[in-house]
């Protein structure tokens, strides 16, 4: 697989929301508006990204046995310190995600790049299957929240947009609008991949 | 049987590195962000502690901090009595209830002495989004019309249930905490200035000679 072909498959190709379909929890949760999105993407294309990197450089020395529980450790020192460092520098944003942000511990994109990728590539290449993946995921959430926060809330990127006042669609923004606004654009991107 | 036994040692060791190598990390990245943590905690609080009491002049008034744990409570509540000029001013109380949609929020209230609701402030929520949210007064002007009112001679409920509060369309259960949280910080209140009237009254004590 050619270089630029690492990076762009998170992006189109293996989507890892809208091909793979995995990290739905956040995906779902967080998605209420764009900066959310946003917000949520980017702490885990960080940890995506770094923890790619140092299992990578870690892959010669790991026991096969034990290689889950050290992906598992770096991945979990990587989200406490997201955690951290935005709860001290940006705490409207870690307030609004909450406790998404500990879980992307347990976000099968992270665990499945390690496992799937970084453990069998070189260095370099795991780098840019994280933030291929980082930014792919991001993008996804993008659309999402801002589908939702457009159509639900009448704002975007918290700037109210006075030609919705009054026509927004409250669903959207609730639990149930992010499974149909999901399958919505995955059965868009489905089509556009078969044709 | 030896080789087994190495190779039993390189997971532990192997696994044991890693572990202290990533708490090590941690506790450096804890180092550095613990006083931006508290700091911003700590101007949340003021913040709010100010905006909820608007007129009170921060720079010669006096804030005090009293815990108070009103009857049949499990929770005790923190109330910030400001004082200018020496005589009350008013207080903010921080109180929560756990009667929300999401379990649980947290919001500071601020009285005048009267014991007239000055201003809300949203401290700590997980409502909704578009519904139970509007409990912020940046995003619905429900939280407005306790301003100016006075918990001792309304009912503080929903008109549902009796009550004098207009609650939010479709987040009924999200004002109806928000009544049960105001009720609660006034009755931390009127115990707070009842005692602060009380040592007021006591004749301060003079050094005999």
């Amino acid at each position: 697989m050619s270089k630029l072909k690492v990076l762009t498959n998170g992006f189109i190709k293996e989507n890892p929301v809208f091909v793979l379909v995995l990290g739905m929890c956040p995906t779902l949760a967080v998605t209420t508006s764009a900066v959310n999105a946003i917000g949520m993407g980017l702490s885990t294309t960080f940890v995506l990204l770094m923890s790619n990197v140092i299992i990578s450089l870690l892959k010669p020395i790991i026991p096969k046995e034990v290689r889950i529980p050290i992906f598992i450790v770096v991945i979990a020192t990587f989200v406490s310190i997201v955690d951290l460092v935005l709860q001290a520098y940006i705490p409207a944003l870690a307030e609004s995600l909450g406790i998404f942000i500990p879980l992307i511990v347990v976000n099968c994109i992270v665990l499945g790049r390690a496992e799937a990728f970084a453990s069998k590539n070189s260095v370099f290449k795991s780098f840019l299957d994280g933030i291929g993946m980082g930014i792919g995921f991001t993008f996804a959430l993008f659309v999402i929240g801002t589908f939702r926060e457009v159509f639900g809330g009448g704002t975007f990127f918290g700037l109210p947009l006075p030609f919705l006042k009054g026509n927004e669609v409250l669903i959207l923004v609730l639990a149930p609008g992010a499974f149909i606004v999901l399958g919505f654009i995955i059965a868009i991107v489905r089509s556009l991949q078969k044709n | 049987m030896a080789k087994k036994d190495s190779s039993f040692l390189k997971l532990v060791l192997s696994l044991s590195i890693v572990t202290v190598i990533a708490a090590s990390a941690l506790a450096a990245v804890y180092g550095i962000t613990k006083d931006p943590i508290d700091q911003s905690k700590l101007n949340k609080k003021n913040n709010a502690i100010k905006l909820v009491q608007p007129g009170f002049d921060t720079q010669n008034g006096v804030i005090k901090e009293v815990k108070v744990l009103p009857e049949g409570e499990s929770d005790s509540l923190t109330v910030y009595i400001s004082e200018s000029d020496n005589a009350l001013f008013g207080a903010a109380v921080e109180t929560y209830t756990n009667m929300a949609f999401s379990g649980r929020f947290e919001i500071m209230v601020g009285f005048d002495k009267e014991g007239k609701i000055m201003g809300t402030e949203v401290l700590k929520a997980n409502e909704t989004p578009g519904l139970g949210d509007k409990i912020d007064k940046k995003k619905d002007n429900f939280s407005l019309q306790f301003n100016g009112k006075n918990p001792g001679t309304m009912k503080m409920k929903v008109k549902k249930d009796g009550g004098d509060i207009d609650a939010i369309t479709a987040a009924t259960i999200s004002s109806k905490a928000f009544c049960d949280a105001v009720d609660r910080a006034f009755k931390a209140f009127q115990i707070v200035v009842a005692q602060y009237e009380s040592q007021k009254s006591e004749p301060t004590q003079v050094t005999s000679n």
